[in-house]
């Protein structure tokens, strides 16, 4: 039931209060919060750096905005809804298609346009965003993501979550929506986190609800195979967030779109640390290394160093995959 | 990045607190614990005369706090009568008034003395100035000579006083000790030789102390002072040398203990009871007075309704750390991080089951309600108004339920901080909507647990009294909450979330 503090130091497990203490109170900068708090203003950062983003369909920023929502939604088949300030996966509305007049959501149910006004003006209200203070709902693009993952997945894009600490990708993992998690790939509500090899960008290890896995509890698939195609180019992009926000802690989450490839969805100055045992293996050592670099490097440079030291072997049943890409790296 | 500053602030926030508690420890005597006994005593003065018919004045000498006691308050009761308190010379004195008086008369005056071993006089009546004395024939051969007999035997003021007073002690008297007494009381002729002998010495009264006495009266004894200052007291009867434990000094100036203007057959009786009290309500009485420095800066001194508000407040940091420790330490979840600490205020003035029970049949029946308001499609603003509204209804028809029942505890929900349980309310409905019941449960049971863990910190006895009567116990609580801000290690649920990646 247990584990000992002991056991956990020796694994470079980090746990909460050293993590908000000795990197986020260190490496980042409160002035800089805003950035990746307002999901909005994240995006327009992002395009001014030519990193690309779900496509922005429009912004409500009053009540009465939330009467002309429908003008705005028409003619997009699929979008999503989210409060510019939410976390965590709350209040987002993912709608895959509209059926006569109906919002459907991925796992089938049918919303009316009153339904999705009412979330509107919740987001508005502030409902979903820290302290409830009033907000600004976000309406997105649907991601088409990447077929090659179809089977990994249950009603939702999966998304990629990397850890970038001074600019060097330390560690990543792939969250892959379920029926528990309501077609949103955030771990807390169910959906599950696969650890991936720095180096290769293929699947180490499986975990649901703090628990191993080595399929999907939905599809059945396994996960072993599982291997993210443009890994390097996801890095790096995972890297450049690094200047474009001056956070030294950083979690991107990162999406495969089927046309544009790799996205940047959002940005966490306080990223959980699920990872770790998606990974089944700690930061510490990793940080620790990062720590006591002291040449500059740039984007590449830093993706190279990572690709180089964090290497890692799949501990899932079919290890099949890996070892072209292996010699490569 | 130095973290040298941050620690000097921590140990200066130690030392600071540690140092005020200990002052305040052994200037003031606060004891540790609650439950600690201290011996005080009650005396009742009767002061009775008989009024010539006008106005009368009466002036009555009044005990000080001096060594070995503490007075802690006293009272009057003296229908009709002005009065006022005196300070002469270090010496307290009451004076009652009154403009038109007849037949008999009667005051009283009450005092609390605590009994305090280590207490100094706060002032004493400075040692009297050497007088000149003048007998008549035939008086004044026959003190000469009693005086130039204990002279030559003894060695200084003490030796020589107890000589004297042995001399006159009924066994041993002289002709000359005799002759002197037919004139002269004893004890004024007794200081009256002293003085003669060049010795400073006065007449004081004080009360024997004994559990229960009643109708009791003042006894003489005679202060003699040497050279550089000090004094001792002598037993005029006797000549036995120093203070019997059990002395209160109730007239230390040399000056009559009661003086009546405008009456006659005027006599002063002294009843006394003794009892136990905790120490702590004996010395917050007495802090209550020393509203001197700042050093002494104490809430003691405010009125009692103030005081009763701020031992509240001063718990609340309490509450605030049991939240610290669970979060950090233990690393519980709670909805609204500080809520539990006011649902724990609430609970001190509910009592901890009628609390419990009140909580929960407010959130419960709130959520219901909140679950019907969420179809009626509402601004935020408006649906949490509409919650409060409805929590006030319900603890209303609660308190009237309960009332109608004879459950008179049922009344106290109205204690519940109202708005505060309305957010409670609304986030736990969302939360259901959001993330289902278990996360509810997680949630709602974590701060139950804190507020009661909260609870029970504040509402140990031990726990208030330590923090209303040592204030520098806030300043040590700074120190911890601060060292605790950076503690860098697991906490205590981490080591089972993170169990499984130890385990392979
Ligand atoms: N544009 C989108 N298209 C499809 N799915 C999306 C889109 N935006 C978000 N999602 C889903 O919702 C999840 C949470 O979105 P995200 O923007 O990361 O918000 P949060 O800060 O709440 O985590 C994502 O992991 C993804 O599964
Ligand atoms: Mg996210």
């Amino acid at each position: 039931m247990w584990s000992s503090p002991g056991k956990l130091r020796a694994k470079g497990i980090i746990g909460m209060n050293r993590r908000n203490i000795r990197y986020i109170g260190r490496y980042n900068n409160r002035r800089l919060y805003p950035l990746v708090d307002d999901k909005l203003k994240t995006k327009l950062l992002a395009q001014a750096h030519g990193i690309t983003s779900p496509a922005l369909i429009g912004t409500v920023a009053t009540q009465f905005g939330v009467k002309h929502i429908r003008q705005m939604l028409d003619g997009h088949a699929g979008f999503v809804i989210k409060p510019a300030k939410g976390s965590g996966g709350k209040g987002i509305l993912v709608i895959e298609r509209v059926e006569g007049g109906q919002y459907v959501k991925p796992s089938g149910l049918h919303l009316t346009l009153s339904d999705v006004e009412r979330h509107v003006s919740n987001i508005l209200s502030g409902l979903y965003s820290l302290g409830g203070s009033p907000d600004v709902a976000l309406i997105e693009g649907l991601i088409n993501f990447d077929t090659t993952f179809a089977e990994y997945t249950y009603e939702g894009v999966p998304d990629i979550r990397v850890i970038v600490f001074q600019g060097y990708p330390v560690m990543a993992m792939m969250r892959l929506s379920t029926a528990a998690s309501d077609g949103k790939a955030n771990l807390h509500q169910g959906a599950v986190g696969v650890g991936i090899d720095i180096a290769t960008g293929a699947a180490i290890r499986g975990v649901q609800f703090d628990r191993t896995r080595h399929d999907h509890p939905d599809t059945g698939h396994e996960l072993a195979s599982l291997k993210i195609a443009g890994w390097e180019t996801l890095l790096l992009l995972a890297a450049d967030c690094y200047e474009m926000t001056g956070l030294g802690y950083l979690g991107t989450d990162m999406v495969l779109d089927r046309d544009h490839g790799p996205m940047l969805l959002e940005l966490n100055a306080r990223p959980g640390l699920a990872i770790q045992m998606a990974n089944g293996e700690g930061l510490r050592p990793r940080l620790d290394l990062v720590e006591r670099q002291t040449e500059a490097r740039d984007a590449a440079q830093r993706v190279a160093f990572a690709q180089h030291h964090f290497a890692r072997h799949s501990e899932l049943e079919t290890g099949l995959a890996l070892a072209p890409e292996q010699a490569g790296a | 990045m130095s973290r040298l500053p941050f620690y000097l602030v921590v140990a200066l926030l130690l030392v600071a607190g540690i140092a005020l508690t200990l002052h305040r420890h052994l200037q003031f005597e606060v004891p540790w614990t609650p439950g600690e006994q201290r011996q005080v005593w009650e005396i009742e003065a009767q002061v009775n005369f008989r009024a010539d018919g006008g106005p009368a004045k009466v002036n009555m000498a009044l005990p000080s706090s001096q060594e070995g006691f503490r007075v802690l308050t006293e009272h009057t009761a003296s229908p009709g009568y002005g009065l006022t308190y005196l300070n002469e010379n270090g010496s307290r004195r009451a004076e009652w008034s009154i403009r038109d008086a007849s037949g008999s008369q009667q005051l009283y005056y009450s005092v609390q003395v605590l009994v305090a071993p280590q207490a100094s006089p706060a002032m004493a009546p400075p040692p009297p100035s050497p007088v000149d004395v003048v007998w008549e024939r035939p008086y004044d051969t026959a003190a000469a000579q009693v005086i130039d007999r204990a002279w030559s035997r003894s060695a200084d003021a003490y030796t020589f006083a107890r000589g004297l007073i042995s001399d006159f002690s009924d066994e041993r008297q002289g002709e000359n000790a005799r002759l002197l007494l037919t004139q002269f009381d004893r004890v004024p002729l007794l200081v009256r030789l002293l003085n003669q002998a060049g010795i400073q010495a006065r007449e004081v009264s004080g009360l024997m102390l004994e559990h229960g006495r009643r109708r009791q009266s003042l006894t003489s004894w005679i202060q003699v002072f040497d050279e550089s200052g000090e004094s001792v007291l002598f037993n005029p009867a006797t000549g036995e040398q120093g203070r019997p434990d059990n002395l209160l000094l109730w007239e230390a100036g040399g000056q009559a203990v009661l003086e009546v203007q405008g009456g006659s057959n005027s006599q002063v009786s002294f009843s006394m009871l003794s009892r136990n009290q905790p120490a702590a309500s004996a010395v917050r009485r007495q802090l209550a007075e020393d509203t001197g420095t700042l050093l002494n800066f104490s809430i003691h001194s405010l009125p009692l309704e103030e005081q009763a508000l701020f031992q509240t407040i001063l718990l609340i940091p309490i509450g605030a750390l049991v939240v610290v420790l669970l979060r950090v330490l233990v690393g519980i979840k709670t909805s609204g991080t500080f809520m539990p600490v006011l649902i724990a205020l609430a609970f001190i003035q509910t009592t901890l089951v009628t609390g419990l029970i009140g909580f929960l049949l407010v959130v419960a029946v709130g959520l219901v309600i909140r679950n019907y308001l969420s179809y009626l499609n509402l601004l935020l603003v408006a649906r949490v108004t509409a919650v409060i509204i409805t929590v006030i209804a319900i603890i209303s028809v609660f308190s009237v339920l309960s009332y109608r029942f004879g459950l008179n505890a049922g009344l106290t929900i109205t204690f519940f901080p109202m708005i505060i349980l309305s957010w409670t309310i609304e986030r736990m409905s969302i939360l259901w909507e959001e993330e289902g019941p278990k996360e509810v449960l997680i949630q709602g049971g974590g701060s139950l647990l804190t507020a009661v863990l909260a609870y029970l910190a504040m509402n140990n006895p031990w726990i208030r009294h330590l923090t209303f009567n040592f204030l520098g116990i806030q300043l040590i609580l700074m120190a911890v909450i601060l060292m605790l801000g950076n503690y860098t290690g697991y906490r205590l649920l981490e080591l089972r979330r993170f169990k499984p990646v130890t385990e392979d």
